[in-house]
């Protein structure tokens, strides 16, 4: 596979860093104004900033970074401030992005939330917001639909028949989700596993 | 409901949470709502769908619901204490795997659990949207809401801010 990585032949594993590398401040201003900027999601932001803006990343790198962080668990994109960050600055760079990218929305979050406690029950704002939980949902069902939509192409059987099992055991029987992770977990990577050595043999 | 025993009980309950999150934050609101209406009582359904509206229309990324939560059980305390645990020890996780794999990067394994793991993120944050869509589409209204903002958000590029803003109007008007 020499021809779809121009990396593979480079013998030093650290990825080409820029010729500006951000410093902690840097780091922390950035990863706030991608945050503060992103409605319902912060991804695209976070690549423009990186990708486009800064430079800091090559495309691949960043979709490299993000695919880790995504299969990793916890919220993919505070994963990968931590991870950036510390790319260029060690563990404090990685805490300088990570409280960029926490710590002003959290601030704008808990104003709201005492807000809540103190007016939640006006008449209302309890419709406002009934009004826009049902577009959030409607939202979210949308991110579900497109990210199905490769399994469905592909005819992946496999891949659809764990996301119904997970979604039946979660969603409908309303499991505890350690439990169901440890059990799905396994068994989704072994089979995945066997599929392939027998598609390669 | 005070005191340093709640603050603990956040801590413990989303830092473990966060271990299980495959796939980011939605795919753990089920947990949460499990979790903070059903086992520990912290809030009604109503409030839990009110919660989910606020983290989406604040800027920020999806795992603000959980700054929200840690305030209604503990104030302002329980707010970054629940975020925190929430955020930091998947943050360190991460870190600590992505520095292995730069050592060892030709394995062939991130490929296979990453085709293991994608389609149980997916049935995970389905499994979020059913939950979510059970505590909010209470009227037909409602429900048909939910559809046409589906609909819209897959076949256009609207932003959805502003679903989310004419959903409120509409629940404003009180079509709800």
């Amino acid at each position: 596979m020499p021809s779809n990585s121009p990396a593979a032949s480079d013998p030093d594993p650290t990825p080409s860093v820029p010729a500006d590398p951000p410093g902690l401040i840097e780091l922390f201003v950035a990863f706030a104004k991608m945050s503060l900027a992103g409605f319902g999601g912060v991804l695209g932001w976070a690549r423009r900033s990186i990708v486009d803006q800064h430079r800091w990343m090559t495309a691949e790198e960043f979709n490299e970074t993000f695919a880790l962080c995504h299969i990793l668990p916890g919220p993919n994109i505070v994963n990968l401030s931590f991870v950036f960050g510390s790319r260029f600055g060690g563990f404090a760079g990685g805490c300088a992005a990570f409280a960029g990218l926490i710590g002003p929305p959290m601030v704008i979050a808990t104003v709201l939330a005492g807000l809540y406690a103190r007016f939640g029950d006006i008449d209302a704002l309890r419709r406002t917001l009934a009004g826009v939980a049902c577009a959030a949902v409607g939202l979210l069902i949308a991110v579900v639909l497109r990210m199905m939509w490769p399994l469905i192409k592909k005819r992946d059987a496999l891949g659809m028949l764990i996301l119904v099992a997970v979604f039946i055991a979660i969603g409908v029987l309303q499991l505890p989700l350690h439990t169901v992770v440890l059990v799905a977990i396994p068994l989704s990577l072994v089979i995945t596993y066997f599929l392939r050595m027998r598609g390669a043999a | 409901m005070s005191g340093p025993g709640q603050l603990w009980t956040l801590i413990w309950t989303f830092g473990l949470m966060s271990l299980f999150a495959v796939g980011g934050a939605n795919s753990a609101i089920p947990e949460m709502h499990r979790v903070a209406v059903d086992i520990n009582h912290w809030m009604t359904d109503k409030q839990f769908a009110d919660m989910f509206a606020i983290s989406q229309l604040s800027p920020g990324p999806n795992v603000l619901i959980v700054t929200l939560i840690g305030y209604s059980v503990a104030g302002i305390m329980g707010a970054v204490a629940a975020t925190l645990a929430m955020c930091g020890p998947t943050a360190i996780l991460a870190w600590y795997v992505s520095g292995i794999l730069k050592r060892a990067s030709t394995s062939r394994w991130p490929a296979i659990i990453q085709a293991g793991l994608v389609p149980l993120s997916i049935g995970l944050m389905a499994a979020s949207a059913l939950i979510l869509a059970r505590t909010s589409d209470l009227s037909w209204m409602a429900t048909l809401i939910t559809i046409v903002a589906a609909v819209l958000a897959t076949a256009t590029r609207l932003s959805p801010l502003w679903m989310m803003v004419v959903g409120g109007l509409l629940g404003f008007a009180g079509v709800i």
